[in-house]
């Protein structure tokens, strides 16, 4: 049933031949305040960061006195160590992308294309795990975490905190519930004729897996891959409470710290945000239909 | 029937195979989602300082009798999650769907319109806090100065007054919330039937009849989505609050209240895990009807 669609609301709405072109004067005068009251928080951030204090101290900031240019960004990414956040990300994002592509990958394989028992109870048990609330497993994940003893070759607190390993496997399980839910149905929808063919050809069951459904599923893995990078990338959360050195933590979270360091400048505040934006902004722009895809897919997920 | 017989066709081989399959993400799912969630409830009957495992001591029901009888800021995060919830649903949700209709229509321009309305779904909701934070800054925002107050003594500290910040923040988090729906909501309307509409003009329904009559009812798998995603958002917020001034001084909420009882000084994990319960036994209740309309019927099929 959240399997709502695949088709895509990007390519606007559908002409209908025969119906009358209306002017829809009144639709355009609505859509247009409301699209400049949206921009406007952005707009205000962006307009903020490209102006140098000593501008807005001398003009105030509600002034259009110039010049604009890019060394709050300079000074942010320097100062702020947006270098660093950033490759902290990386490190974050991308194992647990592809861990929890994977392991939904053989779960969501195992529940939709071979009919057994608990088929119905394990998925409620993923797609549930997935809609609790973080913060209801974060006492026992955190103390979990810290009395977890590990050499300290391994790990410098000398347990799972303070890791990128405890964010990567916190945020991979609580991904697996939604994406096994979304390739379940994906996979449900392929015909059963596919894995019946190639299993009196003697196919095995890692060769339905991999090299017959596996492929097959290739949108929505790049539907998924995408809405998780986004994911991952603005969870906060997780490393708010795991991570307590503040050079490991990823920049959405990092964000929450520099707002106490760049309180005295509040343009330097407003380079960081719109830096941080960044990254969303051009995996949206470069993979606009494979995102939205991807949400449409699981609207179950917040 | 036939899907048993498919079972039994499996070689011994494969059993393994589907063993490791279904085996490795389960129990990733269960120790890192489900286990601590029991642990939560485990711990939410203890009095404990996290400090050294054997210090764990029975404590009945105590902590929720501190937690609703003792504890001030409890009552209080309950009505900012309950209004959370109600203006979410009387306010952002609506719009969501406005939005949508309004986008649904043939006219110029709606993919630059659902572009800008998607933005902020794509940002973390700490980012958002961030963003307006300089948007409603006392004397450098954006809304001061919009509202002629800025620089005088009216000037509203928009997320630092307790008595308006649950509001601001609010704001914020429909500015987000709305695009989303819209989003789903454009799915929606793209799968119902033309020719549903054409029968009801036809009927001699105007536009508005159309709509509430036909249109919206014929939504209802999506609508279910929404009251579902919408609940789920109010119990989860937490990011925006934490943001802005780690959800206290008016901005209480369960989710804050459960963190801010597990970290920083004097750890009462005692505490934390109770209102963690609390949270996790209201959450358990859209939960459930989401997974009853969901899988429901398939359970019973198999």
């Amino acid at each position: 049933m959240t399997t709502v669609t695949t088709r895509v609301p990007v390519a606007g709405p559908s002409a209908r031949p025969g119906s009358k072109a209306k002017r829809h004067y009144a639709t355009h005068l609505v859509l247009l305040v409301l699209a400049v009251m949206w921009l406007l928080p952005l707009g205000w951030s962006l307009y903020t960061a490209l102006r140098p204090i000593e501008s807005t101290n001398e003009h105030g900031y509600f002034s259009l006195a110039g010049p604009y240019n890019f060394d709050n960004f300079v000074t942010a990414w320097n100062q702020g160590g947006f270098s660093k956040y950033f490759w902290n990300s990386v490190i974050i994002t991308v194992p647990t992308v592809l861990l929890t592509l994977f392991f939904a990958s053989l779960m969501a394989f195992a529940v939709s294309r071979v009919s057994w028992k608990f088929n119905v109870t394990l998925l409620i048990l993923f797609t549930a795990g997935n809609l609790l609330p973080p913060q209801v497993l974060a006492a026992p994940l955190f103390q979990m975490f810290k009395h977890l003893d590990l050499p300290y070759w391994f790990s410098d607190s000398g347990s799972l905190l303070n890791t990128y390993i405890s964010v990567i496997v916190v945020d991979t399980a609580f991904q697996i519930g939604f994406c096994t839910f979304v390739l379940s149905n994906y996979m449900k929808a392929l015909s059963q004729d596919l894995t019946e063919a190639a299993l009196v050809d003697g196919a095995g069951i890692w060769t339905q897996y991999w090299s017959i459904i596996m492929p097959l599923c290739r949108p929505a893995f790049a539907a998924l891959g995408t809405l998780e990078v986004i994911f991952v990338y603005n969870d906060f959360f997780w490393p708010l409470l795991f991570i307590q050195s503040g050079d490991r933590l990823p920049v959405t979270t990092a964000i929450n710290n520099l707002q106490g360091v760049f309180l005295s400048n509040y343009n330097l505040l407003a380079a960081g945000a719109t830096i941080t934006v960044i990254p969303t902004l051009v995996i949206y722009l470069l993979l606009q239909r494979q995102f939205v895809a991807g949400l449409t897919l699981g609207s179950s997920k917040g | 029937m036939p899907r048993t017989r498919k079972v039994r066709r499996l070689s011994t081989r494969d059993k393994v195979i589907l063993a490791v399959m279904v085996a490795v993400p389960t129990l990733i799912e269960l120790a890192f989602v489900w286990l601590p969630t029991l642990f939560s409830i485990g711990l939410s009957f203890t009095r404990w300082s996290g400090l050294d495992l054997t210090d764990i001591r029975a404590a009945g029901t105590d902590n929720y009798k501190f937690v609703s009888q003792d504890y001030p800021p409890f009552w209080p995060a309950v009505q900012h999650n309950i209004l959370w919830l109600v203006f979410l649903a009387l306010i952002a949700t609506p719009l969501g769907l406005l939005l949508a209709v309004l986008l649904d229509q043939k006219i110029r321009g709606s993919r630059i319109y659902q572009s800008i309305f998607f933005v902020p779904v794509m940002l973390s909701l700490a980012l958002v806090g961030v963003i307006w934070q300089l948007f409603y800054q006392r004397d450098n925002g954006l809304l001061n100065f919009l509202l002629g107050t800025a620089g005088t003594p009216a000037a509203v500290d928009w997320f630092g007054d307790s008595n308006v910040n649950i509001w601001a923040a609010l704001i914020a988090a429909t500015w987000r919330h709305a695009g989303y729906v819209m989003l789903l909501y454009l799915a929606g309307l793209k799968g119902v039937d033309p020719a549903l509409k054409e029968a009801a003009a036809l009927d001699g329904a105007n536009a508005a009849q159309t709509f509430f009559r036909v249109v919206f009812p014929a939504m209802r798998p999506i609508n279910i989505v929404i009251v579902v995603i919408t609940i789920i958002e109010s119990l989860r917020a937490f990011d925006i609050v934490y943001v802005i001034n780690r959800g206290t001084n008016g901005l209480e909420l369960i989710s804050a209240l459960v963190i801010q009882n597990l970290v920083g000084e004097g750890q009462v994990i005692g505490v934390g895990s109770a209102l963690a319960t609390i949270l996790l036994v209201i959450s358990l209740v859209p939960i459930t009807f989401y997974l009853s309309r969901t899988f429901g019927k398939e359970a019973k099929e198999s």
